[in-house]
């Protein structure tokens, strides 16, 4: 038992730090936010090419760097922090879909681009309000030599700058995954005005659109679904943890020079109380990203069950959603007016906090999939 | 990053819980799960008993050198040790106060003589401690201690005379160590002692302070022209504070997962309520569930990080923030308890005032928001030594 971090991963999280340190500050993520894409290329460019964190979870088979959920979480609490503007969650999630049917000779092709740095996006839900199977709303229709896809898709992350997307589908009463290219006939892929304006999202739209039989991935991958959007759920924790972490730093450093009553903010106890609570949330939700992303690893080896996987992912999800949303909007109050105003960035991390809370699944709705695993069996509670 | 114990530390595991159940048998079936904080003042006398049968197996003291009689166990094997004693029901150790505060200060600031005098009686289950430290003007501020420690060179001894307060077992006890001043002019954390002084002598009063449950576990103890050795000092006279702030520290929070399981059993009672009285079905009642259900999971990787943490013995973050949440979680859970209940929470076992287990844990769990620190100073101490805010103006003593 060693619940803390390997000297490679220390390494790793050093990296990362040093490396958006310099590369992702405010202008940057500011810059990107409101332009087409909502991608910093140039950042993305040089992540890809001198830091490789797109490759982490890609297997080295594929060229990639074959390492588990306890790096990529690394990475993205980092990435979370500064909101840098590249479109790695979306490319780690399509990897994780991809792990699920990597003896398809697709699977392995698109990997292997992965690792190169071609953006992949999975499109699986309409969210109506459902972001699990019961969102899916893309129907493919057999036909003699393929598939006919219809529907579409919604808060595809990173999807409308994406060069290949991941689309799931109703099947037969169960889920198909297929390759679908910009390009095809009868897609429409657009950008989605959102209030976070730091975490692009795509519309896929698809009408009749033909794909052939080796573009389909998978034809019963429901309950492959369940076990990605788990694994993303601590995908975006990490990323939770980082915006929850950095609405704390950026209050501190605010409260300690502002000046009111002859004495800085940071010296009074009603605000030291609520930066400690801050902190508390922070440094909770973090042990628990630790241990859910350990969760992820055995379960991508199949050393834990999905109930273990869906139970780690619910209570991160829930505790890392809250407290960024509680660190930012706390973060607001102790910047007093200036923290309303354009200028500052904690309304940046506030408005990404409530986009992240809501991504697959509200803290409240988490909780309760976690009362039906506690209250509802036959067997009692998990352990 | 690896959640899962070493195939050693698992044989370690079996080898205790084998010993436990052999142990904790018989006689001492009747005070398995008893004892623990708010119900310390029962089965005294068989818990005694107990403490010695634990020694005699050797499982006291295992964190200490095997020179003075324990394992030099790993912090993975401590974790181990407590979290099989509570899943076993180990009732609440009356030697807990020797083991983890009195016997690591000693051997880290005490002479040999002491460590030879007192570190044998701990290990053995023998010789009880309890605590002196607070007192009614010197709560959260404790350096406002006013016990007086005076040294009377014609008897060779150390006569001290004061008040502390919330002393657990103190009728119990064999000593208690007590931070005093020895120097009256200086103030604050400067001028006091560390003294270990023998609790059955005339000058050494008790009386219990009854609770909110009726019981009473904690005491006052008076202290007029109390007697111990000029040698029963730990470190020079006016350096206590030190050694005062050196016990706490040493609370590293290899118990705090025995602690944890005793909360999850606190838990699982409120799930098995809520599941037979059909509070499972209120929409409100399943998200505090939950919540309390992430919130002990939570607690439980606080403390690995904490544990897995440096070397060094400095706080790290983690640890500070360790006390603030188990005990606020701990009062919730308590008023869970009741909210599940319902309308039977109100209800006592008997007259005249006997309290089932959860109207116990809701009316004690309001005390742990306050002793050791209470919520308030813990929320000042990680603002200012994590989060690096100014810290409080003290005003004139």
């Amino acid at each position: 038992m060693k619940f803390s971090f390997t000297d490679e991963q220390l390494m790793l999280k050093d990296s990362a730090e040093g490396f958006l340190a310099e590369h992702a500050g405010s202008g940057v993520v500011r810059h990107a936010m409101v332009s087409q894409s909502g991608i910093d290329e140039a950042l993305w460019d040089k992540i890809c090419t001198e830091m490789y964190w797109q490759a982490i979870l890609v297997p080295e088979a594929w060229g990639g760097l074959g390492l588990g959920l306890v790096e990529s979480v690394i990475v993205l609490e980092q990435i979370g922090r500064v909101l840098a503007p590249v479109p790695i969650a979306a490319g780690v999630q399509s990897v994780l879909a991809l792990r699920t049917v990597a003896h398809h000779d697709l699977a392995q092709t698109l990997l292997t681009e992965l690792a190169q740095g071609k953006l992949v996006a999975l499109a699986h839900t309409a969210a109506r309000p459902h972001w699990g199977a019961a969102g899916v709303e893309v129907v493919a229709t057999e036909t003699n030599d393929g598939f006919i896809l219809n529907g579409e898709a919604r808060f595809v992350a990173s999807g409308h700058s994406a060069d290949a997307l991941l689309v799931v589908a109703q099947l037969d009463g169960d889920l198909g995954l297929f390759q679908v290219t910009p390009d095809q006939v009868g897609v429409t892929l657009s950008k989605t005005p959102t209030m976070d304006q730091t975490r692009p999202m795509g519309l896929l739209q698809l009408s009749k659109v033909t794909v052939a039989a080796a573009q389909c991935l998978a034809q019963s991958w429901r309950q492959h679904l369940d076990a990605v959007l788990n694994l993303s759920r601590i995908l975006i924790g990490a990323e939770q943890v980082g915006c929850a972490q950095a609405s704390l730093d950026q209050s501190v450093a605010y409260v300690s020079e502002r000046v009111q009553f002859g004495r800085t903010i940071a010296s009074y106890q009603a605000i030291k109380h609520k930066a400690a609570d801050m902190m508390l949330k922070v440094e909770s939700s973090r042990s628990l990203l630790y241990y859910a992303a350990c969760v992820g690893d055995e379960a991508l080896l199949g050393t834990a069950s999905e109930e273990d996987l869906r139970e780690a992912a619910a209570m991160l999800a829930s505790s890392a959603g809250d407290a960024a949303f509680f660190c930012a909007g706390t973060g607001i109050q102790l910047h007093g007016g200036v923290g309303i105003t354009e200028e500052y960035d904690i309304q940046l991390y506030f408005k990404r906090a409530r986009s992240m809370e809501a991504y697959l699944g509200r803290p409240d709705q988490q909780r309760e999939v976690l009362a039906t695993m506690l209250l509802d069996g036959d067997d009692g509670h998990a352990a | 990053m690896q959640l899962r114990f070493t195939e050693a530390d698992e044989r370690f595991r079996g080898e205790v819980s084998d010993w436990l159940s052999d142990n904790l048998a018989g006689d001492f079936s009747s005070i398995r799960h008893r004892g623990g904080p708010g119900d310390e003042h029962v089965f005294v006398e068989e818990r005694k008993a107990w403490e010695k049968c634990l020694a005699e197996g050797g499982w006291t003291c295992i964190g200490w050198p095997e020179a003075w009689g324990g394992k030099d166990a790993t912090i993975e094997q401590q974790v181990i040790f407590n979290e099989e004693y509570a899943r076993a029901g180990g009732p609440g150790r009356v030697g807990h106060i020797g083991e983890t505060l009195t016997g690591p200060t000693l051997l880290a600031f005490g002479s040999e003589a002491q460590k030879q005098r007192y570190l044998p009686g701990i290990r053995a289950g023998k010789e009880l401690w309890c605590q002196g430290y607070s007192e009614p003007g010197a709560g959260s501020d404790l350096s406002a201690v006013r016990t007086r420690a005076i040294l009377d060179e014609s008897t060779q001894s150390w006569r001290i005379t004061g008040q502390k307060v919330w002393t657990s077992l103190a009728h119990e006890s064999d000593f208690v160590f007590v931070l005093a001043r020895t120097d009256p002019a200086q103030k604050a954390h400067k001028g006091l002692g560390f003294f270990l002084v023998p609790m059955n002598q005339p000058g050494v009063t008790i009386r219990p302070i009854t609770q909110l449950t009726g019981t009473a576990e904690f005491n006052e103890v008076f202290f007029d022209e109390a007697i111990c050795g000029k040698d029963d000092i730990v470190g020079e006279p006016g350096a206590g504070w030190k050694v005062a702030m050196g016990l706490l520290g040493f609370e590293r929070g290899v118990s705090t997962l025995g602690q944890q399981m005793l909360f999850q059993t606190e838990l699982d009672e409120v799930i098995r309520i809520a599941r037979e009285n059909g509070s499972s079905k209120n929409p409100a009642l399943r998200q505090r569930i939950a919540e309390a259900h992430i919130g002990l999971r939570t607690l439980r990787y606080n403390s690995l990080r904490m544990l897995s943490g440096g070397d060094d013995g400095s706080l790290s973050r983690e640890a500070m923030i360790y006390k603030l949440c188990w005990s606020s979680w701990h009062r919730n859970l308590g008023k869970l308890a009741m909210d599940v209940l319902g309308p039977e929470a109100e209800l006592l076992e008997s007259e005249p005032y006997n309290l089932g287990r959860l109207q116990s844990l809701f009316l004690f769990t309001r005390a742990d928001t306050i002793y050791g620190g209470t919520n308030q100073i813990q929320r000042n101490i990680i603002a200012e030594r994590a989060l690096g805010m100014p810290r409080e103006p003290r005003g004139e003593s």
